[in-house]
């Protein structure tokens, strides 16, 4: 598949902003400005850049618990996103959800989940409602290889490949469920193989490579929308950083770390970049100047924005009014 | 008017609201073709089409996974959990996913999906197919929960609990199904939130839900013709619950008896007792008095299940235990 410049610099920008966004909100927790957990997408980024620059506005994700790089591969403001990791009133979920539930209806982002493997039978549910509006919309579920071991994981595949829906599930191997490692929670190779059991059709890919993973999902994306769905699809990845910022990670081997720094998606695109344009560099460098000034940005957002009031806790329960619509406990 | 079944009601108010709304669509176990394990959703296949009646595989979490999904994209399912016992198997579906999903967007997110379900015992089911499990779905915020107790109220609450922007759990008590009772034959809904005076009274205030409010309504007239004027309440919705018409008929009668089916431990009746007891102790005449189950599974045997189940002496007494004193020296050594 032969790309454009304009597409390789969009694909640099995405991973940038992802890989960029993450290390400024690990600083700001480090630092005492984010409460909560933190859970890094640091070295998937190429996962979540290749397959939603396959999707449109109205598609929808179900994402994960290390969400933040599919939000913002799909469209979501970065502002609105480090607001909420802060807990602030102007965050996408007016500080009710943090990290963990940053969701945005209006561009299909149907929430980051703190539940492993629960997005997956939600991204059916969204399928559905493709297939019955029948605009050609698809559904996407990312999870992790350690979520193909939930119930829920099982259920939606049989769920979606029975009643034939445009959903497309994505795997992001990256080697630990939580702090175990993948052959020891993982009895066979792939999660893969675990697609043809329910007669789905299954890839798996190099997901460091942001054109391989694109190169797939524009194939897989498109037979989707012709109703040719459900499809699964493996990514290999690698999560460099522990399974959330603070985790010491002694379960990993010694090296392991250095090792993954050879892989990275964003310098093998870089180099990518710089071999087949004389001039590439000027152009990366003027991605770093506009991914820096926008998260300076949003971290002056984040700061400067005015933390909720108590008594909007009682907000948003239910859809009219507060807590009830009637009188209540 | 027309008397028509308790399923029969359920079944209309499906198939109005399913004409009304084209996003309204059904989906769960055995619920086309075989029109659902009660009969309750016959003929709607034929109705609807198989895209709005959608039989699905046995998974359960998949099930409400599906309504959450759907509902979040502008779909009104309604799925079944054939027994209320199942949705066991699905509770992060329900507690963490479809109760939280509109708060954790600060509001942005709009979930509205029914989950039908059926509880109760009475058929010899046994103790994974019997279980009353409201007060595990009382303690969630973010879902309402509805407990019909006759033809009428369960078309009206179910259309409304189908044009409502919330998730809601809507219970059919198995014992229901075959009751006939009035309907009106024009288009009608019943709110949430509203209980219902089921009969006035000034000496007692019985607090029934679901099932029990029928037992507690023949109860009512054979304390009558003892001198026991008896006020029935079916709250109808316990989530929502309509505390002022409970808080104010106790005020007025001084005595309250709660009576449900599920075990009486955590149970609902205990949430009411309390809320009593915070807003109107000084009225009370008499301490608060819970018929209802033991701390026990659902046994299986006939005279297990029926010593199980509340029955209409167990309220008797209950009322009779509360009303003994000044008012009523006639009861001083009955029983």
């Amino acid at each position: 598949m032969k790309f454009s410049k304009e597409e390789l610099l969009k694909f640099y920008e995405t991973m940038l902003k992802i890989r960029k966004f993450e290390e400024k909100v690990s600083d700001l927790f480090s630092d005492g400005h984010i409460p909560g957990f933190l859970h890094l997408y640091i070295g998937q980024e190429a996962v979540a850049t290749g397959v939603c620059s396959n999707l449109k506005k109205d598609d929808y994700i179900a994402s994960t618990h290390r969400g933040h790089g599919h939000c913002i591969a799909k469209g979501a403001d970065v502002n609105k996103m480090m607001a909420e990791l802060f807990g602030k009133e102007t965050g996408y979920c007016k500080g009710k959800g943090g990290s963990m539930h940053v969701a945005d209806i209006d561009i299909g982002i149907l929430g980051a989940n703190g539940i492993v493997g629960a997005g997956i039978p939600i991204a059916v549910g969204a399928g559905l409602t493709a297939k019955v509006k029948g605009q050609g919309q698809v559904a996407v579920a990312f999870f992790g290889e350690g979520a193909s071991g939930i119930g829920y994981f099982h259920e939606a595949l049989n769920m979606a490949a029975v009643l034939k829906l445009p959903v497309i599930f994505v795997c992001e191997s990256n080697n630990y469920a939580e702090f175990t490692p993948r052959e020891k929670h993982l009895p066979i190779q792939t999660v893969a193989e675990r697609g043809s059991a329910y007669g789905i059709k299954s890839y798996m890919l190099d997901g460091n490579d942001v054109l391989a993973v694109y190169e797939t999902f524009d194939e897989v994306v498109s037979r989707t929308r012709k109703g040719e769905g459900p499809f699964l699809v493996e990514c290999f990845t690698d999560r460099w950083s522990g399974h959330f910022v603070g985790d010491p990670q002694r379960y990993r081997p010694l090296g392991e770390k250095e090792e993954l720094q050879n892989k990275d998606p964003i310098i093998k695109l870089k180099v990518f970049l710089q071999q087949e344009y004389e001039n590439a560099n000027d152009e990366i460098n003027k991605i770093h100047q506009t991914v820096d000034n926008e998260l300076a940005y949003a971290e002056e957002f984040s700061k400067s924005s005015p933390l909720p009031h108590g008594e909007s806790t009682l907000e948003d329960v239910y859809a009219q009014g507060k807590q009830y619509e009637c009188n209540s406990i | 008017m027309s008397v028509i079944r308790f399923n029969k009601a359920i079944n209309m108010a499906l198939s109005e609201e399913m004409k009304r709304d084209a996003n309204v669509f059904i989906a769960g176990e055995d619920v086309a073709e075989a029109g659902g394990s009660f009969g309750v959703t016959k003929g709607l296949l034929n109705e609807f089409g198989e895209s709005r009646v959608v039989d699905t595989p046995i998974s359960e979490g998949a099930i409400i996974g599906l309504a959450v999904g759907s509902s979040l994209t502008g779909l009104k399912p309604v799925v079944e959990i054939m027994f209320m016992d199942f949705m066991a198997v699905c509770f992060d579906q329900i507690i963490n996913q479809a109760a939280k999903m509109r708060y954790m967007s600060g509001g942005k997110m709009s979930l509205p999906l029914v989950i039908r379900t059926q509880a109760g015992a009475g058929f010899n089911a046994g103790p994974q197919h019997s279980q009353s499990l409201e007060a595990l779905l009382m303690h969630i915020p973010g879902i309402k929960v509805v407990m019909p107790s006759n033809p009428y109220d369960a078309k009206g609450l179910l259309k409304t609990a189908i044009r409502d922007e919330n998730p809601v759990i809507f219970i059919e008590n198995k014992m229901l199904y075959g009751l006939k009772g009035e309907v009106p034959d024009e288009e009608y809904v019943v709110p949430f939130g509203k209980a219902n005076i089921v009969r006035k009274g000034t000496d007692v205030t019985i607090v029934a839900l679901g099932q029990m409010v029928n037992k507690a309504k023949s109860v009512t007239k054979q304390l009558e013709q003892q001198g026991i004027s008896a006020e029935l309440i079916d709250p109808r919705t316990i989530t929502p619950l309509d505390k002022d018409t409970i808080v104010n008929s106790v005020a007025k009668t001084g005595r309250l008896v709660i009576v449900h089916e599920a075990v009486k431990t955590g149970g609902v009746g205990a949430e009411i007792a309390a809320l009593v007891q915070e807003e109107v102790f000084d009225y009370l005449d008499a301490p608060i008095q819970r018929v209802a189950a033991p701390f026990t599974p659902v046994p299986y045997s006939k005279p297990l299940e029926n010593y199980f189940l509340p029955d209409e002496q167990k309220i008797i007494e209950a009322v009779k235990k509360v009303c003994i004193g000044r008012q009523f020296p006639q009861l001083v050594g009955r029983d």
